[in-house]
């Protein structure tokens, strides 16, 4: 089925998200739909599959009009999306989630049902299992549960916003082969939305570049890529250089610290920070790294060994000691932790206010938001709410929030969903932070930003940390090892005492 | 103690818990679709007046029942309007729906005062009533202590047998993910909350015709707060809120089973009868306090994860958010 997009046009307010943006999918060809942050292609994909409908425009199938007002609707057109955060239901087992959308009978035939998540499982060698609770999922199993909902109901374009974020490198390695597979053997068309180039090398036929709103170039298999980053970006980007920061006296210092949780226990944990030290922390997601990073901040009950910051010891401390210590924290989760939901910028400079006097000062908070808001180029106004803002600005807005002064910066993926420019951006930002002798740890599930980024690298491993890797001498394939659990000098001391055993 | 004692007591148990099993199914039903509906306490109280004052006036258990039943039906639907259509907090929509039922049960119910009026008949099932011990505790009651005991399996077995069942459960867990699937979201809400509701207003028939003959002022006092705490923490699971139901039951028989023990007679009555409550707060507290974490971390790590699945559940993920479709 061959899609055609002709002038959509789709406004938010005075926000013109899609401003006439025209585009035409093959059939058997894997589409990438490049762009910076905000420039309006999820809410493009979005008018695609139904979710949104364009404010105008056509949508041509094999040159037949198609209208639709919603995505189930788009669905039996045979048009699917993927959204980044996975439309699922996370309570409901991965059968029940595979039954609810396609099996319409008062009883739904659970062993039919099985029988047929299990075929399309290995056909595509997606390895679920029916009766584990969604929640219980990595994100990218949670992609492949949804993908197969989108294949068992016959879709014959599959949308995926940003799929590799949050997936690990196996992970990515398969969804491509399967992408490939359903373009070039099936005959399906793949949307691929992306703004990270190296994927889209690696995967696209054509790609599509958008930028505030409208197409500004297409191109074909082989890509240019320093063309593509002028279409996205409107100019090239500079490369990012190190610059070296002599580390000061410690900071922060582990000893064998054990923290204990339901999945997983991280133990024995000795490391130990300098003032603008940069130290990246790699692993599978769950392995261990975030329970360590928030009992850094004081957020995690700890079981045993000691937390020193700038020499004080502050194991068992509540968290207000850590930040009184200069220690900060920025989670993942911009709306769910790191953002109150529903409050306005201003509010937030408001409430980051932490000795003020009791009555606000609204004119004072909102021209620190206002003056933040230049500083740190975030799009909106003092009182935007802050889940109006897109995922970059909002990552922008939290870093404004921290105070000034900080001796430990704790942070969970600084960059994910962010493209190049954004995150080099929140990179020069944090690396201003460093030479005024702030130490940064921080996780990531973007290897190279690890190696890139920081001084030392530790792997967590089923609760187990690595002993600190210089990054300038690690490569992405020594990460990969330590990731797996596949420590090569460990293997060899297994092997040598079995032999000595037998 | 002889045994004939304790089937008594165990058989007042199971039919004193009627309205709060009923009533907690009910919301059950509702909060899993999303909707809270807070309005249980009020709804209850004025559903119960009603049953009794239209029993009462026609002659009719039925009539006083269907009517009672409409009545709750009738404030869910209230309460769907104003937090689906219109939006509006639920809770607040609740809360000033409790008050207002309450007190309109009380106006209204004022000529029906410590009237005699009719009752549910007996009716004992045949055969079932005969097994020895299961027969006098389960089977030996009126229709509406059948009815509470059928809410449950049947409650259960929908939502998680049937088609119908899981579309309700993606509902109120996520429904931009149900929309998405194709689901009319807020037509299903409001199609549960006002089955909910009618629940809920049987629970208050039950009241007024069996449990608590008749109608006085405060006749139903408590009981809807009860039963939206034991939704909460029966983790929105049908087995589990029937069980906290029942341990209510058990408390409450508890106290009046002390309170005719001359031995305590120097006691307020009172405190026989808020006793239970907090009795319950407690017991519901001690299931989802740390120290439970603590003891579950004693046992093995798969025991212990299946017994916290079972102790505890989740609510809903999209419970009490309105879904604003397309
Ligand atoms: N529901 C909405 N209401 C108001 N504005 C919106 C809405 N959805 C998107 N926007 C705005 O439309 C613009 C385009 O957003 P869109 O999500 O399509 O960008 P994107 O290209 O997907 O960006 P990213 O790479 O960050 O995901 C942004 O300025 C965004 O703030
Ligand atoms: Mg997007």
């Amino acid at each position: 089925m061959r899609i055609e997009l002709v002038d959509i046009h789709k406004h938010f307010g005075p926000v013109r998200a899609n401003d006439g943006v025209s585009l035409t999918l093959e059939p058997g060809a894997i589409h990438g739909l490049l762009g910076e942050n905000g420039a309006g292609k999820t809410t493009l994909m979005k008018c695609l599959s139904g979710y949104l409908s364009p404010d105008r425009g056509a949508i041509l199938a094999d040159g037949q009009p198609l209208s639709f007002a919603s995505p189930a609707e788009a669905l039996r057109h045979g048009i699917g999306m993927l959204h980044q955060d996975p439309l699922d239901f996370p309570q409901m087992r991965v059968l029940d989630n595979f039954l609810l959308a396609f099996d319409h009978r008062f009883f739904p035939d659970r062993r039919r049902g099985k029988a047929l998540l299990q075929e399309l499982g290995t056909r595509f060698q997606f390895n679920l299992d029916p009766d584990a609770e969604v929640m219980s999922l990595t994100v990218g199993e949670r992609q492949q549960l949804e993908m197969l909902r989108l294949l068992a109901l016959g879709a014959q374009v599959i949308i995926l916003d940003e799929p590799t974020t949050g997936i690990s490198a196996p992970q990515k390695a398969q969804l491509f082969a399967t992408l490939r597979r359903l373009a070039e053997e099936e005959g399906r068309s793949i949307v691929f939305v992306s703004h990270k180039l190296e994927e889209v090398e690696e995967l696209c036929h054509r790609v599509t570049v958008l930028r505030h709103g409208k197409v500004t170039g297409e191109a074909e298999a082989p890509f240019q890529v320093n063309r593509l980053v002028e279409m996205m970006f409107g100019r090239s980007l500079p490369p990012t250089e190190r610059v070296p920061v002599t580390p000061g006296p410690p900071v922060l210092e582990v000893e064998g610290l054990v923290v204990p949780s339901y999945q997983l226990t991280v133990e024995g944990v000795n490391l130990c920070v300098r003032a603008g030290e940069v130290v990246g922390l790699a692993g599978l997601e769950g392995s261990g790294q975030r329970l360590f990073l928030r009992a850094c901040a004081g957020l995690e009950r700890t079981a045993a060994g000691c937390i020193r910051v700038g020499g004080r010891d502050l194991t068992g401390a509540p968290y207000r000691r850590f930040l009184e210590a200069g220690v900060a924290y920025l989670p993942a989760g911009r709306l769910e932790e790191g953002l109150v939901g529903g409050l306005t910028l201003a509010e937030h400079f408001a409430l980051a206010e932490r000795r003020g006097p009791f009555f606000l000062n609204w004119a004072a908070a909102r021209e620190r938001a206002a003056a933040h808001i230049g500083r740190f180029n975030i799009v909106g106004r003092p009182d935007t709410p802050v889940e109006a803002l897109s995922g970059g600005n909002q990552q922008r807005a939290m870093l404004a929030l921290l105070p000034s002064r900080l001796n430990v910066l704790l942070m969970e993926h600084p960059t994910r969903g962010l493209d190049v420019e954004s995150s080099n951006w929140v990179w020069e930002q944090l690396l201003a932070r460093r030479a005024e002798g702030t130490a940064i740890l921080f996780i990531s599930a973007d290897l190279d930003e690890i190696l890139e980024r920081s001084d030392r690298v530790v792997v967590f491993c089923g609760g187990r940390m690595s002993a600190p890797l210089e990054a300038c001498r690690t490569t992405v394939e020594q990460l990969g090892y330590l990731i797996a659990g596949k420590d090569v000098g460990c293997e060899a001391g297994n092997v040598r005492r079995e032999t000595e055993v037998g | 103690m002889d045994t004939s004692f304790l089937i008594q007591t165990l058989a007042s148990i199971v039919a004193a818990s009627t309205p709060v099993v009923l009533a907690s199914i009910g919301e059950t039903i509702s909060e899993k679709s999303g909707v809270i509906n807070l309005s249980l306490d009020g709804s209850i109280a004025l559903s119960a007046m009603t049953a009794f004052a239209v029993a009462f006036t026609t002659g009719s258990v039925t009539l006083g029942i269907l009517a009672a039943m409409a009545v709750g039906a009738f404030v869910a639907l209230v309460v769907a309007f104003a937090s689906i259509t219109l939006r509006q907090q639920q809770v607040a929509v609740g809360f000033v729906l409790t008050l207002l039922c309450a007190d309109l049960a009380d106006f209204l119910g004022t000529p029906f005062v410590r009237k005699p009026g009719p009752e549910m008949p007996h009716l004992p099932v045949p055969y079932l009533s005969a097994i020895p011990l299961i027969g006098p505790i389960l089977f030996d009651h009126n229709l509406f202590i059948y009815l509470s005991m059928l809410s449950i399996v049947a409650t259960w077995w929908y939502i998680y047998k049937t088609q119908p069942g899981l579309k309700l459960q993606g509902v109120g867990e996520r429904p931009e993910a149900a929309f998405a699937r194709g689901v009319n979201v807020n037509r299903l809400r409001y199609l549960y909350c006002v089955v909910g509701g009618a629940l809920v207003g049987l629970a208050g028939a039950s009241y007024s015709l069996s449990i608590k003959l008749g109608w006085s002022h405060r006749h139903t006092f408590g009981i809807g707060w009860i039963a939206l705490a034991i939704v909460i923490f029966g983790g929105w699971n049908p087995w589990r809120v029937a069980a906290g139901a029942y341990l209510f039951g058990l408390f409450k028989a508890l106290g009046s089973i002390l309170q005719r023990n001359p031995a305590f007679s120097g006691v307020p009555t009172q405190i026989f009868a808020s006793a239970p409550f907090a009795l319950m707060i407690f017991a519901l507290l001690l299931v989802s306090s740390e120290g439970v974490d603590r003891l579950l971390a004693l046992l093995p790590v798969r025991l212990a994860r299946a017994l916290d699945r079972a102790m505890r559940g989740r609510p809903p993920g999209g419970l009490g958010k309105p879904f604003v479709q397309g």
